[in-house]
């Protein structure tokens, strides 16, 4: 009897968005899909040994999920995407992502990259999706149900998060917290334990409750978006910025943390911004900048100084 | 108005004519050096590109002198992305300045912006004016670029370092105080003569090593981003050929036309324009290396991401294609010294490698 096809999913980088919708598609289309592990120190070292030594963490922190893929699928799913063709709407690093890790690990197997569109509202953009399935499996059918089963899946994850907030991304919050902390970055680094350093957990652990880009619905992100030029950054930079000034201006949060990955142009851009914006409604900023040396211990002793320090001014009456 | 805007390798000068010609007041933006560097670098964010933190240092520069609009060219630095211009202007908000900024997006992209901004620009001056000052705009720009790359055809063959670097400075300055069209033309004949008539050794052109510059067009376009790297090579014997001209950038950007070739080249590695000059950069390998040429030198900003994409392909293609390739990523920490050891080296191995390859070739030949 035939073997089932297995396929790998890297669980990093776009996977933090629409890794539930990928799964289910091509369980759906019958395939065995294995997914790797959470990024530990394995990976991280052999991401780093196998990318350009120029590149950002996340990039080499996803070269080491594919390559620990290697041997345990017959094929690698690693989308290039994009936003239209005349709109850069992501950092090109996420379009150049296939070529980058076909050219950097060797022993590969057949890498899977369909071009998809980050902007998921869009159900034409996701076509592309579909065709794979019906080239690796020829049943058109079968892969336009599996692909509306996948979507309605990641709509009700997305919605749920957004309702029930963190505990739906899988961290409790706090029960009885006196603070409450905006955190943002892109997902794969504020929900990634080896990425952030815990700094999500060091927040919670001292009684913070956390609000997170994800929680932040499409509309509240659009009213926001109308205080810059239009398609200021790309798509997760975009999504970072407009989330900082919503739980600043719309929810009043006591305080902004930005999580940053060494090495990455376009945050560096984010991050000024958001440190300008900040001091100018004299809301307390930190940025927390991570790379492959930042350890648990050095991200916690700068998540206690910020508490305290928001805790000292919520007793001394200065925060509005 | 007191006009100025980032200094851009030679094509500074052009701009300076069309802006003058519009009847502006326009504070010439100095060669960006290490100061320039330095301060800018101190007022951008750490990571931000080098790009960045030199436009801003020149900004803060010509200011200072006292400008009050700034004049960008959209297509340059931000691989197409807004955020460059926007944040310089709230940097140089929070430091207490406040210039009008003009920013151009290629004209075929955004035609009815494009059209206001060119009336902004314009400002009591007649079309008819505008159009003379684009022609002389677009004249200086081809003279002052072929007066550049006949210098790095003949820097390798000079007797006298320095000679041509200071022949061409003296052209350059013929082409700037031309006013008219017909005066630059004259003036890029009395300047090619001079540069001609350097002494320079007699060798076949063959002989010379020739090099190929790719990377991003900002670090490519400024030689004070690149440690004056074209003139490096020339003096140590190899002929430079950059990638990009200001003529063909005019072309490419600023009239959005594509030269397509190169992109078929690059087709196999990156399929799709991955923003800023990567995609390019790998086409443009492939291009020299069917040239012939000896190798080719990538130079990118540190943390550059599309050239970040195309130097994790180039181990291959390089193998692929018998091209050495060496890759320069630049930041603020670069040292002029670094820079040049390693062209040395490169250089040197590319003339062992020539060697080499006439050895084997020769038996075969007859
Ligand atoms: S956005 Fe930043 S962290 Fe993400 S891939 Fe691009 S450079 Fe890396
Ligand atoms: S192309 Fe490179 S140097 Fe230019 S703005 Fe983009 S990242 Fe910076």
């Amino acid at each position: 009897m035939k073997r089932t096809a297995v396929i790998g999913i890297p669980r990093y980088l776009s996977y933090f968005s629409f890794g539930e919708l990928w799964e289910r598609y091509f369980e759906h289309l019958g395939f065995e899909v294995t997914i790797s592990p959470p990024s530990n120190q394995d990976i991280l070292d052999e991401g780093v040994r196998e990318t350009v030594n120029d590149a950002c963490i996340p990039i080499k922190l996803f070269h080491g999920h594919v390559k620990s893929l290697r041997d345990k699928a017959d094929y690698l799913f690693v989308p290039r995407l994009g936003g239209t063709r005349t709109r850069y709407t992501v950092c090109p690093k996420f379009l150049g992502l296939p070529d980058m890790v076909k050219y950097s690990l060797s022993g590969l197997p057949e890498v899977l990259a369909p071009r998809l569109d980050v902007r998921q509202r869009s159900i034409g953009a996701w076509r592309e999706l579909v065709k794979l399935g019906v080239q690796l499996t020829g049943r058109r059918l079968a892969a336009s149900r599996a692909f509306a089963q996948a979507r309605r899946v990641l709509a009700d994850k997305v919605s749920e998060i957004q309702r029930e907030g963190l505990p739906a991304l899988g961290f409790p919050q706090p029960s009885d917290s006196d603070l409450t902390v905006g955190v943002v970055g892109y997902p794969y680094v504020i929900y990634d334990h080896l990425a952030n350093g815990g700094l999500l957990e060091q927040l919670l652990r001292q009684r913070v409750s956390v609000r997170t880009p994800e929680l932040v619905t499409d509309s509240q992100m659009k009213e926001r978006s109308q205080q810059f030029p239009k398609d200021l950054f790309w798509f997760y930079s975009n999504r970072t910025l407009w989330s900082g000034l919503h739980f600043m201006d719309a929810d009043r949060l006591d305080g902004l943390v930005h999580v940053t990955a060494f090495g990455c142009g376009p945050d560096a851009m984010v991050g000024k911004l958001l440190e300008m914006e900040s001091r100018q409604r004299g809301v307390p900023f930190l940025s927390v900048m991570v790379d492959e040396h930042t350890g648990e211990a050095g991200v916690a002793t700068r998540a206690e100084a910020f508490v305290d320090m928001l805790r000292r001014r919520l007793r001394g009456g200065s925060a509005s | 108005m007191k006009i100025s805007y980032a200094h851009m390798g030679t094509a500074t000068y052009a701009v300076e004519a069309l802006l003058s010609r519009l009847g502006h007041e326009v504070i010439v933006p100095e060669p960006p050096t290490q100061d320039t560097l330095t301060l800018g670098t101190k007022y951008s964010p750490e990571f931000a590109c080098i790009p960045f933190k030199m436009v801003l240092g020149t900004y803060l520069e010509v200011l200072e002198r006292g400008a009050e609009v700034l004049v960008s060219g959209g297509g340059m630095g931000p691989c197409r992305a807004g955020y460059y211009g926007e944040l310089h202007k709230r940097i140089l908000g929070e430091l207490g300045y406040d210039p009008e900024m003009i920013f151009f997006w290629p004209p075929l992209k955004t035609p009815r912006a494009f059209l206001r901004k060119v009336k902004r620009l314009k400002e009591n001056a007649s079309w008819f004016r505008v159009l003379g000052g684009l022609r002389l705009l677009w004249e200086k720009i081809k003279v002052l670029d072929g007066l550049e790359q006949l210098s790095h055809r003949l820097r390798p063959q000079e007797i006298n370092r320095g000679s041509i670097s200071k022949a061409l400075e003296r052209a350059l300055d013929m082409i700037r105080e031309a006013d008219t069209v017909d005066e630059t033309r004259e003036a890029h004949q009395r300047g090619e003569k001079l540069l001609r008539s350097v002494k320079v050794r007699d060798v076949d052109p063959d002989e010379l090593l020739r090099v190929g510059i790719i990377g991003e067009i900002y670090v490519q376009l400024e030689p004070a981003a690149n440690f004056y790297l074209e003139e490096k090579l020339g003096e140590l014997g190899a002929v430079a050929k950059r990638s990009i001209f200001m003529t063909d950038f005019t072309k490419e950007d600023v009239l959005n036309l594509k030269d397509e070739s190169i992109e078929e080249l690059a087709e196999p590695y990156i399929p799709e324009n991955i923003g800023g000059h990567g995609r390019d950069s790998v086409g443009e390998t492939i291009h020299y290396a069917k040239e012939g040429y000896d190798g080719v030198v990538q130079l990118a900003p540190f943390s550059c991401i599309p050239e970040i994409v195309a130097k994790s392909i180039m181990p291959a293609l390089s193998d692929k294609m018998g091209i050495p390739v060496l890759t320069l990523f630049i930041d603020e920490q670069t040292g002029d010294a670094g820079i040049g050891t390693r062209l040395e080296a490169f250089v040197d191995m590319m003339r062992s490698r020539r060697r080499a390859l006439s050895r084997t070739a020769a038996p075969g030949a007859d």
